[in-house]
């Protein structure tokens, strides 16, 4: 630490032990969310005031081991070592006091300086769990503060613990555990080598490194051995002979005798009259009797569906009015700007570029703030551990997990959903390789504002059996998601699977301020990125579709075209259809245009002519431009996604328009690049933009392909 | 006997976890030790994963992952 002046604690403990809800007692709205540096996973941080000096307060991931096997655990036990908090607060919870301890155990091993914050003891007093304190302490070596964190019960003797605790240092660690005569042994050995070479010396007790060692950590033994191989080599030939032996003899691995020893520590913590459990049998109950009808076979999946479909609902109906009033403020700036500015590329760029770029991304505003409420609301009563846990088997065949149910269903896997929630939403998935094979498939839902056009291209050649269509579309959205998904996790996210060993969370009554806090911290973190890189994106676009201009000698012929016009009877229509032409004709003499017109040799494979083209490159910007640019391409104007019949009756008598490329330009739209918003959030949800940019090119590659392979298809069998 | 064909509603005690490594270690940081008692409370609806109580906590796990873990049936449970 640089500075004494403000104390530096850090806050760590199993998930669900209530680590967030002390966190936001201590912090309140003084708190900032990012992320740790080179991983996805968040990194909260807060100020609290006590007794009129700062504490900074860190959030650790919650975790239940300090192992290197997740990015969770390396990235608080990094920390631990790397930032060296004053004092750690292990938020233990008493009403299930084994599993917390058993990572209290490891934070004593690594030696910080530690205050127990016994958590949810209203709980485990319902439970008839109690627990004496002192003598949880006098075992520990450490002070224990008991705790309610909902009701800020002893937080501020916490904090005054604490500030004890940062004064007087950590105490030196004791060896408390006995790991068995084996690995006790192997450690005696493995010690005083790293201590006499100094190995990690200066940050990690050599106690840890000795035991890290034994248990095969690949982090701790790879940076043993940058140190010092020869000796690093000694190190690792030892724990190989205790490895060997105790595969010999008692059939088992050293990671697993030192786990078991852990256990066997806690136990003895608790068998020596810490604990006194009076009954242990009504807590679950409530729990059990929903589960009974909540998971069951036949009720389960149906009540599933009715509630997901209910989230839905919510969100898309409920958000409408706030989309609405959005999209009219947006209007009414625009309209502002129209009349305030005066005519020029400036004030072109304001309107289209700025105002329409930004508003239409601030648009999807309210409908990511009630989808997020939606989700914390399902998360933490509770629900959302069940769906995972009834959808598991069928994921788990496609190489993901049952916690990517969610992000698939809001991205539109129940058609009109939107990618960007939808790929935020795979934050609460934790195993790496699961997440990111989900990141990559939830695009190809169809999200509400691929819609439009899909009900567009099905009007204008498929009438006949516009629902049925639709409804197709859904399903073939699921089964390409996730067939690619099984095709990613056999070639470039190859691996095991993450296991299924999950707590599930009894069922709990959300607390109004934790639903708002989830609420905004998510909604917040899109707001800011509406701010950066996509106002740069959509100004991008917006030259792109507007630059070069016409050459003046075409502007002057469609001027003299007007001129003609003022003799003529439907004087008003007349003039609009110049308007018209005269717009089709600088997007067709734009770097869009042209863009689309080079693709064109290799799009007619698809049959898609330049003007599709044009529309699929707007499309990039948001889908609902599909619409609107095809309009602008067929000279029909600007056309409103919402009344399309003009287009519909242009598309259907176009002679480059038939059934089947009508049906090969359904699949490009479904299946090609994402969005930019979208783009933006998976760049940052995968923590990198090489995954953002693999799946733009992967996408659009992948979706010519179908289309090209419909087209020619079709096209071979005459069905065009 | 292994974990994998206990019946909805059987109790028994945790007899060995064999398996090391990742899934290995995953598997004891979740409470599931030797010793340690368990009583299966229910299937998804797919049959997997399980889910069972210990240490008056619910834990699901799947089929395949059961399968290292062997137990005791309790008598008379
Ligand atoms: N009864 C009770 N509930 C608590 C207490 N602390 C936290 N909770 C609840 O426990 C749940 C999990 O807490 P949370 O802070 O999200 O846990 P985290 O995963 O460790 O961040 C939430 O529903 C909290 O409202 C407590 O002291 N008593």
């Amino acid at each position: 630490m640089t500075a004494k002046d403000s104390l530096h604690i850090a806050l760590a403990g199993n998930p669900n032990a209530g680590k967030t809800t002390l966190f936001n007692n201590l912090t309140g709205a003084h708190q900032h969310v990012g992320n740790y540096p080179g991983v996805t996973v968040e990194k909260k941080e807060g100020i609290c005031t006590h007794e009129g000096n700062e504490i900074r307060v860190v959030d650790l991931p919650g975790t239940y081991s300090l192992t290197a096997y997740s990015v969770e655990e390396l990235v608080a036990r990094d920390y631990l070592v790397n930032e060296q908090p004053d004092v750690v607060v292990n938020i233990v919870d008493a009403s299930n006091l084994e599993r917390n301890l058993y990572l209290s155990c490891q934070f004593l091993e690594l030696g910080v300086p530690l205050v127990i914050a016994l958590n949810m003891i209203d709980v485990a007093e319902k439970r008839g769990i109690r627990i004496d304190t002192e003598k949880l302490s006098e075992f520990t070596g450490v002070p224990v503060v008991p705790v309610i964190a909902r009701s800020g019960k002893g937080v501020n003797e916490l904090l005054k613990t604490v500030q004890k605790v940062s004064q007087t240092g950590a105490a030196p660690p004791r060896t408390l555990i006995r790991y068995g005569a084996d690995i006790d042994e192997a450690l005696k050995d493995l010690i005083p080598v790293l201590e006499e070479h100094k190995l990690l010396g200066s940050a990690y007790p050599a106690s840890w490194t000795a035991l890290k060692i034994l248990e095969n950590d690949e982090q701790i033994v790879a940076k043993v051995m940058l140190e010092n191989m020869k000796v690093g080599q000694e190190l690792v030939d030892r724990s190989e002979t205790l490895a060997r032996h105790l595969q010999d003899t008692i059939d088992a691995y050293p990671e697993t005798v030192i786990a078991d020893h852990r256990y066997g520590f806690v136990r003895s913590i608790l068998r020596q009259g810490e604990v006194t459990r009076i009954t242990d049998q009504d807590r679950l109950y409530a729990s059990d009797q929903i589960d009974k009808v909540v998971t069951n076979r036949v009720v389960g999946p149906l009540l599933m569906a009715a509630i997901l479909f209910g989230l839905y609902s919510f969100t898309f109906n409920w958000s409408g009015f706030l989309v609405d009033w959005m999209g009219m403020c947006f209007a009414f700036l625009g309209s502002l700007a129209e009349s305030a500015l005066p005519d020029g590329p400036i004030k072109s760029m304001i309107i289209s570029g700025v105002i329409d770029g930004v508003g239409g991304v601030l648009g999807f505003v309210p409908i990511i703030m009630f989808m997020f409420f939606g989700i914390a609301l399902l998360e933490d009563s509770g629900y959302l551990a069940r769906v995972a846990f009834m959808m598991d088997r069928i994921f788990h065949f496609f190489g993901l997990h049952g916690s990517s149910v969610m992000p698939f269903i809001i991205s539109g896997g129940i058609a009109g959903g939107c990618a960007v929630p939808g790929v935020m939403a795979v934050r609460t998935l934790r195993s790496p390789k699961e997440r990111m094979a989900t990141l990559l498939t939830v695009p190809f839902m169809n999200c509400g504002a691929k819609l439009p056009v899909l009900t567009l291209i099905i009007a204008a050649f498929f009438p006949a059996h516009q629902a049925r269509y639709m409804f197709l579309a859904t399903l073939v959205a699921w089964l390409v998601a996730l067939l690619v998904a099984k095709l990613l996790r056999m070639t470039l996210l190859r691996g095991e699977s993450t296991p299924f060993v999950m707590e599930l969370p009894p069922y709990r009554v959300p607390t109004l301020k934790g639903l708002f806090i989830h609420t905004w911290e998510r909604t917040w973190q899109y707001i800011k990125k509406a701010g950066t890189v996509i106002l740069g994106i959509s100004i991008l676009l917006w030259a792109m579709m507007t630059y070069p201009g016409l050459p003046s000698d075409k502007v002057a012929d469609f001027e003299a075209m007007r001129q003609q016009v003022v003799t003529s009877a439907d004087k008003a229509e007349e003039l609009l259809r110049i308007d018209q032409l005269e717009a089709e004709a600088g997007l067709r003499h734009s770097i869009a245009g042209r863009i689309g017109m080079s693709l064109e040799p290799i799009s007619h494979f698809a049959g898609f002519d330049w003007r599709t083209n044009i529309a699929l490159v707007g499309g990039f910007a948001a889908k609902e431009v599909i619409v609107s640019t095809l309009g602008t391409a067929y000279s029909l104007g600007e056309v409103d996604p919402e009344e399309t019949t003009s287009l519909t009756d242009r598309l259907a008598s176009d002679k480059h328009w038939n059934p089947v490329a009508a049906l090969a330009f359904l699949f490009f739209i479904m299946f090609y690049s994402p969005c930019f918003v979208t783009v933006v959030a998976i760049a940052k949800e995968a923590g990198s933009w090489k995954w953002a940019f693999f799946s733009m090119g992967f996408n659009t590659v992948f979706a010519f392909s179908m289309a090209v392979g419909i087209f020619q298809l079709g096209t071979v069998l005459g069905l065009g | 006997m292994n974990l994998r064909t206990l019946q909805s509603g059987q109790t028994g005690i945790i007899s060995a976890v064999k398996i090391g490594g990742p899934l290995g270690l995953r598997i004891r940081e979740m409470g599931l030790v030797p010793g340690t008692k368990i009583r299966i409370t229910g299937r998804a609806p797919l049959y997997d994963p399980v889910k069972l109580r210990i240490n008056g906590q619910t834990l699901t796990l799947r089929n395949n992952e059961a399968n290292f873990i062997e137990v005791r049936i309790e008598e008379g449970a």
